[in-house]
Order: C-alpha cells, then structure tokens, then sequence
C-alpha cells in the first residue's frame, strides 16, 4: 500500500517535471526565430473560425435562457428594469468567458489532444524531428499561441451573441427597443467589468492550448492513447479553466473592488 | 540488380571502406525488457545493409539509435566518426540533413498534400526559398518513384504502396548520405514490394547513398542487400552475404530462408 502510494507520488511528480520541460520547451521555441506564420494563421482559422458556431449557438441560448430564468425573479422585486445590466455584467464578466472556453475546451483541447496523439501514432512527429525540422515550434507554438489569441476573440463575439440574444427574450415579453437594450447594456459596464473578463480568457486559451498539446505529444505509441490522450486533455483543460477563473477572480476582488 | 548496384560501387573504390555508420557494443532496455544486447554493426559508405529478423526483436530501436531518437544504455553510435550520444541540438540537427529515416507507415503529415510534405524538408531542412527551385525538385523527387499525378492528394487519398512512395520521395528530396528504411514493404502486396525494393535500389545507384534496411521481407532483402544481418532476440546472430546465409550451417539461420524463399 504504502509502496503503492509513493510509486504514484513518483509519478505525479515526474508528470509536473515533464510538463515543465514541455513548458520551458514551448518559451524557448517562441523565440528561437523561424516562427511558422503560415501554420499560425492555419491553426487560427481551424481554431477560431472553425468554433464560432458552436461558440455563437451556445452564446444565443444562453443569453436567452437567462433572461428567461431571471425575469420572473426580477419582476418579483420590481427590479425588471436592471435585466439587461444583470445580464450584461454576469455574462460579460463571469458566464460568457467561462462557458466559452469550456465548450472550446471540449472541441480544441480534446481536437488538439486527438490530432497530436494520433501524429505520435503514426510517427509523423518522430518524421519532423528526424527531418532535421522542430515539431514544438511547428505543432506546438502555433497551436497555443493561436488558442492564446483565438479564445479572446471568441469570447468578445460569444458575449456579443449572448447579449443579442437576451435582447431578443426580452423583446418578446417587455417590447424593449434594441437601442434602449444596448444602451443599458453598455452603460452598465465598466472598465473593471471588461479588461480582467478579457484578460483571463488569454489564460483560458493558453491553458487550452497548453493541454491539448502536452497530452497528444506526449501520448503513449497505440491507438489506444489518441481517445486517452483526447479525453484526458478536455477534462485537464476544463479541471484548468475553473482554477484560473477562481484565481483570477480573487485577484479582481483585490486589484478592482477594495 | 546486385551486380549492378557493386558495379556502382566499384566505380568509387576510394570510397568503399569508410565507415559511415559504428555501431559499438550498444544495449538497450525499457523498463525489464532488454531489447538490444551487445549489438555492433559497421556501415560502409555506398552500402546497403539489410537487417533481418522476426518482429520485435529490436531492429527498429538500433537505427533509432543512429539518429538520436534514442540513446543506448551502453555503448557508441558514431555518423561520421562523431558520437550520436555527445552531440547538441544543433549538431543532432545537421546529422539529421544528412541521414534519412522512412519509417514503417511512410509517416506523411496528414494535414498537407502530397506536394507540402515534400516542400517541408526542402524549406525548413536546406532552407530553399526560390520557388521555382522548389517545385523543379519537387516534381523530380515525385517523377522518380512515379507518384507526380498524385501531387496534389492528401495522404488520406492515398494507397498504402503510394504512401511508402512518397514517404520515400520525401526523405530522399534532402538528398541523404545515409538512409534508414524501417520495414519498407510491409503490409503491401508482393508486387508493390518489389516495386518499392526496386525503388530503394535505385535510390543507392542514383544518389550514392548508404543504407541499413530495417525488414523481415526477403524478397526485399535479397534485391537490395549487399551485406544481410541476422537478429534474434536482441542480438546479432549471423552476417554475410544473402547467398550464403541462405547456404549456411546454422538451423536457425537458415529458417529465416526456409519460410519464404
């Protein structure tokens, strides 16, 4: 038992090493010069353009279902005049980027973590690094930064959808004009609503990508490992998102709203 | 085919007993499991070595050694007279221009088409930035393992016989001084094999190259070897030309011939 347990303490350990390397390996390849632009804009346009459906669905019906769920409530305490500021600070602050980059998570991590894995399978990643050329600067750099940069954007255009679609339920309950909706959306907001939201959906993205990569490169040689290594970096990857949002919402709490 | 390809070799007599490749008594483990015992092999330049032996008794692992994606527990791989082990990222680095590795599955990159995978090595490995260069070696790498009409398919379009081919044209485009072919005809059907053997051979005339052919397919061994190796069981049990291992005293020598041939 106890042997057991320190067998896997090992091993957990070696996991945190392992990933440190691929974390210093991922820096050191950022600035080595020859960055891949042309798999840069690749990976954006399957990462980002690829997800704005789905992203965009989500958004919409959740917006939607919020003013559904909130109106009866506000309307209780009379308070049916602060749905589209309730709306837009939760959704912009706290729901929109969270619920973006879980559903993300689930289709890039676990895309990346398939894609990778199945490389290492049938040794297209041994080929590269035979080849004389660099796969982390090729598969990895490209991949991470463009979650970095791709999951920001999504979120501003998911938050979009979701507010329109809030409009919307409203509408067709309280006849609200779209100008009146928006502007007491906007109004509502702050910088402090805005920038950290932005922020940590940077460190969403990053984590993302970070996972997505790590688990298929380093999966195991059998099919086997491309359905692991795809599962283990959705769970990971979502396991991330909610540690950074409790961190970074702690650091708002004590940077902003003192 | 064979007396051609010494013919070859004979027209560069200065070049023949230089050693390319020195494998010095490795080893290798993973985990319990010894998979490499003792094992030396020396690989003369403009030679084509043939490994033999039953699957997973190690072959792959030795010329994994030679490019460094593996490193033995004891023991010295030497390219050129300099040590695989003791080099850095960048000495590994030009090693890798300069040996070429196919691998079992062809190991296209599944995301570009027939054209970008051979494009990569050109613009990444030699650093060629005129296009029309580019494309001219494409096309010829392409022409000569017959797969030009296929130069805009994905590896997915592909049959496995085509895959091997243009897994092949890829690592040649570099033009290698060594080549590691790594079970170049297996899972194909007895003709595709031979036209792939046939292209390996032509491969070593064309470009001079030295080889070590990872196979178990003797078919394969006999058109392309001018040496063969015997492997069982993480060692080295017999060396010699392919007629006389066929011809030799040694049962369990003779029952990798037996089978097939």
């Amino acid at each position: 038992m106890a042997e057991q347990a320190v067998t896997g303490y090992k091993k957990w350990l070696e996991g945190i090493g392992e990933q440190g390397v691929f974390f210093t390996g991922f820096f050191r390849n950022i600035f080595r010069g020859g960055f891949e632009w042309s798999e840069f804009v690749r990976q954006c346009y399957e990462i980002g353009y690829r997800s704005m459906m789905l992203v965009g669905i989500t958004s919409f019906i959740m917006g939607l279902v919020l003013i559904l769920q909130l109106r009866p409530s506000m309307l209780q305490m009379g308070a049916e005049a602060m749905l589209p500021k309730t709306l837009a600070v939760s959704f912009i602050r706290e729901i929109g980027p969270v619920i973006i980059a879980i559903i993300c998570a689930g289709k890039i991590a676990s895309g990346i973590g398939a894609e990778l894995g199945s490389m290492k399978v049938t040794e297209q990643i041994d080929a590269m690094e035979v080849s004389g050329a660099n796969p982390l600067q090729y598969l990895v750099v490209t991949r991470i930064i463009a979650t970095s940069v791709m999951i920001p954007l999504l979120t501003i255009i998911g938050d979009a959808i979701g507010l329109f679609g809030g409009f919307l339920a409203l509408n067709f309950t309280d006849d609200i004009s779209f100008s009146l909706y928006f502007h007491k959306c906007i109004s509502s907001l702050e910088f402090i609503d805005l920038f950290p939201a932005l922020v940590k959906t940077i460190f969403f993205g990053f984590a993302i990508g970070f996972v997505g990569c790590y688990k298929g490169y380093n999966s195991n040689k059998g099919t086997e490992s491309v359905g692991i290594a795809a599962n283990s970096a959705v769970v990971t990857a979502s396991l991330w998102i909610f540690v950074i949002d409790a961190v970074a919402v702690q650091l708002t709490s004590l940077l902003f709203y003192r | 085919m064979q007396t051609e390809t010494k013919h070859t070799q004979k027209e560069k007599p200065a070049d023949n007993n230089e050693v390319v490749v020195d494998i010095d008594h490795i080893s290798k483990s993973f985990g319990e499991k010894e998979v490499l015992k003792d094992i030396t092999l020396k690989l003369k330049r403009g030679e084509n070595v043939v490994v033999l032996g039953k699957s997973g008794q190690g072959k792959s692992v030795t010329i994994q050694c030679i490019v460094g994606l593996l490193t033995p527990d004891a023991g010295t791989v030497k390219v050129f007279g300099d040590n695989v082990a003791e080099m850095n990222d960048e000495q590994l680095k030009e090693l890798r221009t300069r040996v070429s590795f196919l691998f079992q599955s062809g190991a296209l990159y599944d995301s570009m088409t027939v054209r970008d995978n051979l494009e990569f090595p050109l613009t990444r490995i030699l650093k060629i930035k005129d296009q029309v260069e580019i494309d001219k070696r494409v096309e010829e790498a392409l022409d000569g393992v017959g797969l030009l009409d296929a130069i805009d398919k994905l590896p997915s379009d592909l049959s496995g016989g085509m895959r091997k081919r243009a897994g092949l044209a890829r690592t040649m485009i570099v033009r290698p001084e060594i080549m590691l072919y790594d079970e170049p005809t297996t899972g194909l059907d007895p003709i595709t094999s031979r036209e792939i053997s046939e292209l390996i051979l032509n491969m070593q005339k064309k470009f001079k190259t030295s080889a070590i052919i990872i196979t178990h397919d003797m078919e394969c061994a006999k058109i392309t070897a001018d040496r063969v190796v015997i492997m069982n069981e993480g060692t080295y049990i017999a060396e010699g030309s392919f007629d006389e291992l066929k011809n030799a005293d040694d049962k369990l020598v003779r029952s990798f011939f037996n089978e097939t041939t």
